[in-house]
């Protein structure tokens, strides 16, 4: 989901095997102990590939942890009731602190926050697409809740078993407090389809608008994304991008029936055969374009963390300098 | 002079009893702004009765190529176990 | 009494509301992550406060909290004009919370002890995050006065427009004074020393000089408000007067 392979489909894939020539010796030993489940931990022997991808897994997780506090930032000063206020708040500022437990984790392998951050301004790391979509109606609250902290978890909850202990810790941490996220979107969505007719309006368009692009939130097809098997090998990724998509479809069809509201695909039928819904093709046009950065509201949001980030130098540097000066009176005390 | 708040690691105590256990880290410009941020970030949900904040530079970390020569010999030092002995069942309390 | 303790829960729920309201401008947009954190719990604690402000005076006009948060126009609103403020600059934003919080602090203190059950319950909760809030903005006072020559001429500009609001968080009018002579409300008069050394005392720490004495502005506690809080209105009450029918 937040993998490295958020690549244009024309570019070539990259290649699986490294540059790099690995002690043959160590490549070994660290594949059995991953193969036997065990941890790597920050200090042990990684083959460079490993932690090349894992730095760049991880911090784009948290890029999509940061910039997706935007969306839903949108509408803290708009909430309409003072319970619905505090848990957005509450739930943007958990969205900021995944972000935060995810740059710990990716220092630990050697990259540091001013570089991460750099990366994402640069444009050189990506954010999950999903981000990049307005949120128009309070019913897109509800909507990024219920869907996208819903397709979130199916691919987090796996992940608490990743080969990496800095990540399985974070992604630990993160699952505790995710199911709270979901549930308060669905609460949202729940009391708008059974509320006035323009609530269920802003209810349905919302589902419309978020359900593709969710969809897309696990990625390309599996028979596009070259880099799996060896996520699997290496218990960076837990399940396919197609295992996890179609799980995602089965478990929230049944939730959207619950409440009154239409999933958007005319070719969405449940296949008794396979135990599963059949669904329709997903436009990866649209899909690619948003990578290549060119989604609805692409130049706002990295507008607004490139703003946060400069407007607030100033601030840094005073925090840094007060400090220095307290060090430097204190030693000479 | 560096403009970058330097990585504090975080140690948080869930509750009286228990030792203080690693959970992150975060970044901040002094300690008492770390022991906020700490605090706004790994005990929001009542998860803490204590936090220690270490600046990760001033951490030493043994090596795990090391691994052998400091962990595996107390493995095979059997006698510091308490099951090396064998007492008759007769005896109590020991 | 009733109608008077009403109202004047009404100006502590408002008060923390405008805020809590002000600080939430905040999230997605702070100087660094961990602050953007702390602005957010800062802000939920308002929030609480707020909640539960409101839901008091409500009690003595038989609606809830939301309803006098969401339909009440600028007329009816009783906070301080200190908290409607723009945020401005990180600087400025902290001045507020600078003046303000310590108010707050001292002034829960006191309410701790009101012969009001349910005021002195919120208040003993709401002291120990205020003593945190209090706390943070002093030390940032320090970090930014005492930090850059930027830093520096930033806090000076931030306490240059919020210090003519502090005056009014020590009136008591013909509402309140009733109130406090039948120890429900705090004598925020008395008040005024102990804050005025705080602030001293912080602003020493932060090489920043006290600014200069100048008329007040009051007016919020009879609805007379600046033109700013129309504005966060509009934003904040728009989906539930939009839609007046509408559950959330």
């Amino acid at each position: 989901m937040y993998t490295t392979e958020l690549k244009d489909k024309n570019q070539k894939p990259a290649p699986a095997a490294p540059a790099v020539a690995e002690d043959p010796q160590k490549l070994a030993a660290f594949e059995a102990r991953v193969a036997a489940d065990n941890f790597i931990e920050p200090k042990d022997w990684m083959p460079e590939a490993y932690r090349k991808t894992l730095v760049r897994q991880i911090s784009q997780h948290a890029h999509s942890e940061i910039v997706g506090m935007l969306p839903e930032g949108n509408w803290i000063t708009r909430a309409p009731s003072l319970r619905r206020k505090a848990v957005l708040l509450a739930k943007v500022q958990d969205e900021g602190g995944h972000g935060l437990y995810l740059y710990a984790a990716a220092e630990t392998l050697g990259t540091s926050r001013e570089e991460m951050i750099d990366a994402l301004h640069s444009g050189r790391a990506k954010y999950s697409t999903i981000f990049n979509y307005p949120t128009l109606t309070w019913a897109d609250i509800g909507a990024i809740g219920w869907l996208v902290d819903g397709a979130a978890i199916m691919n987090q909850v796996p992940l608490q078993r990743t080969s990496y202990g800095p990540y399985a810790r974070a992604m630990v941490r993160i699952c505790k407090e995710e199911s709270f996220h979901q549930r308060q979107g669905f609460e949202i969505m729940m009391v708008l389809a059974a509320g006035a007719p323009e609530q269920k309006r802003m209810a349905q368009s919302a589902l419309e608008r978020w359900w593709w692009p969710s969809l897309m939130m696990f990625g390309p097809p599996d028979e596009n994304s070259p880099n799996t098997a060896q996520s699997l090998r290496w218990r960076i990724k837990r399940e396919t991008n197609d295992e996890l998509r179609q799980k995602f479809v089965d478990v929230t069809v049944p939730q959207a029936e619950a409440i009154g509201l239409r999933v958007p695909d005319p070719k969405l039928q449940w296949n008794e055969k396979r135990g599963s819904y059949d669904f329709g093709d997903i436009d990866w046009e649209e899909f690619y374009a948003v990578v290549r950065g060119e989604g609805p509201l692409a130049k706002e949001r990295m507008n607004a963390r490139v703003k946060a980030w400069e407007d607030g130098a100033w601030v840094r540097e005073a925090a840094a300098a007060h400090a220095a000066k307290r060090g430097q009176r204190a030693a000479a005390e | 002079m560096s403009k970058t708040w330097p990585l504090w690691e975080v140690f948080v105590r869930a509750r009286n009893g228990l030792s203080h256990k690693h959970v992150g880290s975060v970044h901040a410009a002094d300690a008492r702004m770390a022991i906020e941020a700490a605090r706004d970030t790994y005990t929001r949900r009542m998860e803490g009765v204590s936090l220690w904040v270490v600046r990760s530079a001033e951490i030493v970390a043994s090596d795990p190529g090391e691994a052998a020569a400091l962990f595996e010999p107390a493995a095979d030092k059997v006698y510091r176990h308490p099951t090396f002995y064998t007492i008759p069942e007769n005896v109590k309390n020991i | 009494m009733r109608d008077a303790v009403s109202d004047y829960a009404l100006r502590l729920g408002d008060d923390s509301l405008i805020l809590g309201q002000r600080l939430s401008e905040w999230c997605g947009h702070a100087p660094m992550l961990e602050v953007d954190l702390s602005l957010a719990n800062i802000g939920l604690d308002l929030l609480g406060q707020a909640t539960h402000f409101l839901g008091l005076a409500g009690e003595g006009k038989g609606v809830d909290a939301d309803r006098l948060a969401f339909h009440r126009d600028v007329l009816d609103f009783r906070n301080c004009l200190l908290v409607e403020q723009p945020n401005g600059d990180f600087a400025q934003t902290l001045a507020r919370q600078f003046l303000f919080s310590n108010w707050q602090e001292l002034l829960f203190r006191d309410l701790t002890r009101s012969r009001n059950e349910t005021i002195s319950a919120i208040a003993a909760k709401a002291v120990k995050e205020v003593a945190y809030h209090a706390r943070f903005a002093n030390e940032w006072m320090v970090r930014l006065g005492d930090g850059t020559e930027e830093s520096r001429a930033r806090a000076t500009a931030g306490l240059e427009w919020m210090w003519r609001f502090a005056d009014e968080l020590f009136d008591v009018d013909e509402t309140v004074e009733p109130l406090v002579t039948a120890g429900v409300a705090a004598d925020a008069r008395a008040l005024r020393a102990e804050w005025d050394a705080r602030i001293a005392a912080t602003l020493a720490a932060a090489t920043l000089e006290m600014p200069r004495p100048r008329r007040g502005a009051r007016g919020g506690r009879a609805g007379h408000h600046s033109e700013h809080l129309g504005h966060l209105l509009s934003e904040m009450q728009f989906l539930p007067r939009a839609y007046p029918d509408a559950r959330w």
